[in-house]
This record gives structure tokens, sequence and C-alpha cells, in this order.
């Protein structure tokens, strides 16, 4: 029998074979996705639909409201898809930010044996989290902002915060020579503590001695720069907003749109992340939390040290989905005004330019980026926060 | 969002599977399928709005009557979808419609690089803005700083930008995708200005909570011809459309109304009259419709002038003056090549 194998001709080799139907597999897939395409500017052009990328570089001749880079009315259409994505970044991270706080927070909060604050949180996650958000964010920009005044009966602060309507206005600061000393000077203090406690870390570890790292690290974080501003005479001015005419000028506002966006998505999006860690929480053995406690460990080292470590575990993967819903919604901004990524570039630069398939194919792709980008850092997270079985 | 991925979804299929396959003619689709798929507003007074009962009217909507009752013989036999300024191109392009009638401005881009043609004028607009009565304010070039709302989507934006830089003026642009959330947002006093075509003003402040406190400024900054709109390269359908239109405005011209036509019909000696209903001429066959097609519309829609009074003009709430939109003798600028 030994000898039929070796007269096996090579079609008949396992791997071989193997190695034909993928090249098929590939050839197919590759002929679709180039069939798909001629075919798409074939019909195109058939129809006297432009077509192309050119449009990008044409004058946009529209405004935005918000903008973290310089943009006027001449700016190109390329422009408007880097202002639109930079307010999608915006909104993300600090999304992010306030509801990962407020989820943490409410989490805990309804594992508290405090009756009144677990139930109150227990009623902000089962109300928050089953009314749409399309909804909340239509109450909060539509009902709760409306009680502000208007710009002429501002609420202000001291006379250099307002607040209305169109906006919080606040001061901005202006940066004069010598300031990047201060960063300096902070950075050096960020640099400093670090060291510090490497140090402190290491000596406990040696001898058993705990240090006490919050004063001296404040005094270098804080203290330290403080006293190169004071040294260099307070290089910082600010300008301060004013009413002109019809609005407040000068300054720096932070719009209403914002505001109502950032609040909706912020208080949804913790309802989940707070069930997460709830859940993260009860799966860790409640015999651990004992023995801990048996070992004389104070009760916050004990969540420190034992129980949030395991529970991360089962946190992060959840928690990852949640941070990629969040920015995926944050294009509802559209329906209230707030000129993300989806209303500036896949709204008013779609319908000015017309050429829907490259914008849509553009946005789509920057989506597709940005949530593949967070669920690789959450991975790396997650991984690192592992289990290391021994 | 989720109103845009439909028919953003079915263009880019249509593009993408269509294969090389010559496109049926639009007017033998809409007759098989015997219904008439018009585009229109998601609800702007005046010009389409549908009732409490579902009931569409207004000026665009009777255009798509009269489109239908030549193609069809019966005004009723449309299917009316709601578009907002976004979603419109899309839905043209992708078939999902046959003919947008919603207040379209008539643009060099628009016209040569969607892959569309203008078939035609049926109202004469330009853009203006809506203001508070408590400002103050007796002209647009009062309004240095103002945040102003504006729907996204349209040529509006784009004249605002415009305006406010000829005259050295900063503004703040607060954009919403549908008509209700800007007045709304105006209405809240988010803006100070609310700017839009003039004939949309009127129609949009009827909607706010107090309309006696909003006036509309003397300055139109742009010219805004709206008409209907059809795929590029279906050039029967596209004279249909566009000769539908004109049939109402040469009715007004030759005095047929609604009232009258069929006595018009039965009795009237003048040739012209007699051409467009049909009786001599040319008649329906260029068009490859009945003879009677321009009859349909006049019986069962009204001429131009019927159907401007009864929806912006003296006969609604509106009460908009004919303006520009009055016919060329008459001191406007409506006017048709002649129906022969």
């Amino acid at each position: 029998m030994s000898n039929v194998s070796k007269k096996q001709h090579w079609w008949n080799n396992a791997q071989h074979r193997s190695l034909f139907f993928q090249l098929i597999l590939v050839g197919l897939v590759v002929g679709f996705f180039w069939f798909i395409g001629s075919n798409t500017m074939a019909n195109l052009e058939k129809r006297g639909i432009s077509t192309g990328f050119g449009f990008l570089s044409m004058k946009s001749g529209f405004g935005i409201l918000q903008s973290l880079i310089p943009y006027s009315e001449s700016s190109t259409f390329g422009r408007t898809f880097v202002v639109g994505l930079l307010n999608t970044l915006l909104i993300s991270v600090l999304g992010i930010f306030f509801a990962t706080i407020i989820g943490f927070t409410m989490g805990v909060a309804r594992l508290s044996s405090n009756w009144l604050v677990s139930r109150l949180a227990a009623v902000y996650i089962e109300t928050f989290r089953n009314i749409p958000l399309l909804l909340q964010m239509f109450f909060w920009y539509f009902a709760v902002l409306r009680a502000l005044p208007g710009p002429r009966q501002s609420w202000s602060a001291g006379d250099v915060a307002f607040l209305n309507i169109r906006g919080l206005y606040l001061p901005r600061p202006i940066f004069g020579d010598g300031f990047l000393m201060v960063v300096i000077a902070f950075l050096a203090g960020v640099l400093l503590t670090e060291l510090l406690r490497r140090w402190a870390k290491r000596r406990q570890d040696q001898t058993g001695q705990q240090f006490t790292l919050l004063p001296v690290a404040s005094g270098l974080l804080v203290g330290l720069p403080l006293l190169v501003f004071f040294l260099l005479g307070s290089p910082l001015t600010w300008d301060i907003p004013a009413l002109k005419g019809f609005n407040f000028r000068g300054g720096m506002t932070i719009i209403p749109e914002l505001t109502a966006l950032l609040t909706a998505i912020s208080i949804y999006t913790g309802t989940f992340i707070a069930e997460a860690v709830r859940s993260g929480i009860l799966a860790v053995n409640p015999g651990q939390t004992e023995a801990a406690s048996a070992l004389g460990l104070h009760r916050s080292k004990v969540l420190k040290l034992v129980v949030i470590p395991q529970a991360l575990r089962v946190i992060i993967p959840q928690l990852t989905s949640q941070y990629l819903n969040l920015v995926k919604n944050s294009s509802l901004a559209t329906a209230i005004g707030y000129p993300d990524l989806v209303a500036v570039f896949a709204g008013t630069t779609l319908n000015q330019t017309g050429q829907a398939i490259e914008i849509i194919a553009m946005t789509m792709g920057v989506y597709l980026f940005i949530s593949l980008t967070i669920s690789g850092f959450m991975n790396w997270y997650n991984k690192k926060m592992m289990m290391v079985e021994r | 969002m989720k109103k845009l991925t439909l028919p953003i979804v079915a263009t880019a299929a249509a593009l993408v599977f269509a294969a090389a396959f010559t496109q049926a003619s639009t007017k033998e689709e809409v007759t098989k399928r015997g219904v008439f798929n018009c585009g229109v507003s998601t609800g702007l007074p005046g010009f389409s709005i549908a009732d409490e009962k579902g009931v569409w009217a207004g000026i665009d909507v009777d255009v798509c009557k009269a489109i239908a009752a030549a193609t069809l013989g019966d005004a009723s036999k449309i299917k009316y979808i709601p578009l907002n300024a976004k979603e419109r191109f899309t839905a043209l392009q992708s078939g999902e419609i046959d003919a947008l009638v919603r207040g379209t401005t008539w643009t060099l881009t628009r016209d040569t690089s969607l892959g569309l043609n203008f078939t035609g004028v049926n109202y004469y607009d330009g853009q203006g803005f809506l203001v508070s009565k408590k400002l103050g304010v007796k002209s647009a070039l009062e309004l240095d700083g103002a945040a102003v709302c504006i729907q996204s989507g349209t040529t509006t934006e784009l004249n605002l930008a415009d305006y406010f830089k000829e005259n050295n003026m900063s503004y703040k642009a607060v954009v919403f995708d549908t008509h209700d959330a800007t007045a709304k947002a105006f209405d809240n006093g988010r803006c100070d200005v609310l700017t839009s075509d003039q004939s949309q003003l009127y129609g949009l402040r009827t909607h706010l909570s107090k309309p006696e406190d909003a006036v509309v400024l003397p300055e139109v900054i742009s010219k805004e011809p709206l008409g209907p709109v059809v795929r590029q390269g279906d050039d029967a359908w596209f004279n249909i459309v566009k000769w539908s239109l004109n049939a109402m405005i040469q009715a007004e011209e030759l005095g047929i109304t609604q009232a009258n036509v069929d006595e018009m019909k039965a009795s009237s000696k003048s040739p012209a009259v007699r051409r467009l209903l049909g009786l001599e001429g040319i008649a329906g066959k260029g068009l490859g419709l009945n003879d009677d097609w321009a009859y349909q519309i006049i019986k069962q829609v009204g001429n131009y002038g019927e159907v401007f009074e009864r929806n912006v003009g003296t006969g609604s709430p509106l009460k908009i003056e004919r303006g520009l939109n009055a016919l060329w003798n008459k001191g406007g600028i409506m006017y048709t090549p002649p129906l022969r």
C-alpha cells in the first residue's frame, strides 16, 4: 500500500488541493469586487453623475457652527471632512470619558448596601436604558435647554462667564511668552512623581515600609508649575466674552448642541456601563472578598487589590461594545444640529456635491477605522488585565 | 440618518448591480405600474403638506397631479414620497421616485453633475430672513453676528455665506435636517434669524408658537427658481413633465379654468384653445400621450393661476402676492413656449 501513496499524483495531494481551492476562492472574491467596482463606475458615467475625489479640493462655501481647526466659507470640501471628523472625535472622547465615570459610579452604587443609594441607581439605570436615545436628545435639547434665558438676560458668573440659550461663554486663555516654561515645569513634576512612586514601591517591597505619596506628589504637580508661573510674572491673560450686538463675542463658546448631545449620550451609555460593572463585580466570588478581609485588609484595599482586578476581566469586553456603540450613536447628532461628520460631510457636503458614493464610503471608512482602533486598544488592555495562570 | 440610508443603499445597489442593461423608459414603467411616484417635501405649507387625513395638497403636489393626469388620465393615481433636502436627489437617482417636485432650486451644478435634469420652473422664489420683532431689526444688513437657523442640504446655506461675506458680516449657522426642527430651534430662541426661501418663511411662520411676533425682512438675497426634476437620459419622460407644467401656464394665459374647460372644449373657436385641448394640431402625438392630456390636467387640477391662488395665494393662509409668478403679460415672468 505504501507504494500507492508514493505514486500519488500531485493533484491528489491534500495540501495542493486545499491551496488550489483557496486560490479559486480568492480569485472569485477579487473578481466579484472588480466587477462591482467597474460596473458602478460605468453606470455612474452613463447616468452623467460626477465621480472621483476631485471635489475635495473645491471651495465649500458654507459655514460650520463649531470647528476645532481654523475654518471659513472659503475652505475646501476636504477641510469640511476634517472639521466634521474632529467634531465626531470630540464628542466620542468626551462621551466615553463621562459615560465611564457615570457608569462605574452607578454600577457600584446599585450594589451599595445603602437602600436609598441602590434604589436611586436602579431607577436611573432602568429609566434611561429604556428610552430611545433620539428622544432623550430631543428632551435635553428642545425641552431642558429651552429654559435658559436669551443672550441679553444671560446668567453671568462674575461678569467673565455667561450662560444663555446660545451656549456657555467662557474666557479664553491667551498664553504669553514664557508660558512654555510652566508646561515644562508641569511635565518635570509628572516625571518626578513617577520616579518617586517607583522608589516608594521598591522600598515597600524590600522593607515593608509605606510611603504616603499624596502630599509630595501634589506639591510637585501643582506647586512647582505655580511657582514657575509666578516667578515669570504670570504670562497668561484672558480674552473675556462681551455682549456685542445680538451675541457674545470673544472668549470661547460651548455650544448647546454639544451640551445636549453629550448629556444624552453619556447618560444613556452610562446605564449600560453601570450594568456591565455590576455584572463584573457580582462575578467575583464572595469568598475572595471574605478571604481578603480575613487577611486583615482594609475595605478599600479589598476592592482595589482583589475585587476590581478580577471584575475588570468581565467588564472590559462589554465596555468595548459600549464604547463602540457610543461612537456610532454620536451620528444622531445631526437631528439636533451638532456639526459632526454625518451632519457636515455626509449631510451638507454630500448635498452640495451630490457625490453620494464617495462621501458615504469615506464616512463609513472613518467609523470603521475609529471602531477598529477602539476595539484594538481595548483588546490590548483586556489581554493585559487577563488572569496570569500559574 | 435612518431615512437617508434607504435611498442611498438603493442607489448604491442599483449602480453596483444594474449591469449595462438599457433602462426601461419611465413613462412605460409608470403606465405599467398604474401609479406615479412623486417625491415631495416632508411638510411645507402651501407647497406640499399632508393634512390630518393624509391628503396631500400644495402647489408642488398639484404639479405631481398634473403629470399623473397627463400620463395616466387620473390625477389621483399618485404615491407621494416625502423626502428631506438631503435625501431628494438620491431618491430620484435610484429610481425610488419618477419625478421630484419639492421646491428644488435649479442650479448649474445640480443640472450638470447629478445625472438629473430640471424641466422648468413652477415657482420663482428668493431667499429671505425671518426675525423676531423683539430684535428691532429693519434690514438684513443689521444682522452682523447673528445666529442663523437653516435647513441642511439646501442652496440656502451657500447664499447665506455669500451674503454675509459680501457685506463683511459674521454669523453662526445652526443647521438642522428638517423644516420642523429648524422652526422649533428658532422658536426656542436658539437663533436670531431663520433663513430660507421667502415662500417657505411665510409657511414656517404659521407654525411658530406666536406667529405675530416674527417678521419677514424685505431683502431677497438670491434667485431661487424652483421646479420639477427628472433623471437625465430619458427624454420622452423629460418632455412629458416639462409640458405638463407648460400646459397649466398656457391654460391660464388662454383663460381656460377648471370650471369652464368643458364649455371651451365644446364651443371655443379659438385655434390656440382648440390646440391646447387636443382638438387640432399635434395634440398628444409628440409626447406619446392621449390627445386630451392637457384637457385632463385642466379638468382635474386647474390652470396655473388657480393652483397658485388655491395653495399659496389669496385663497390660502399664506396670502403670497403673485409678484414674479404672475404671467409674463401681467407683470411677472411666468412664460411658456407656444403649444403648437
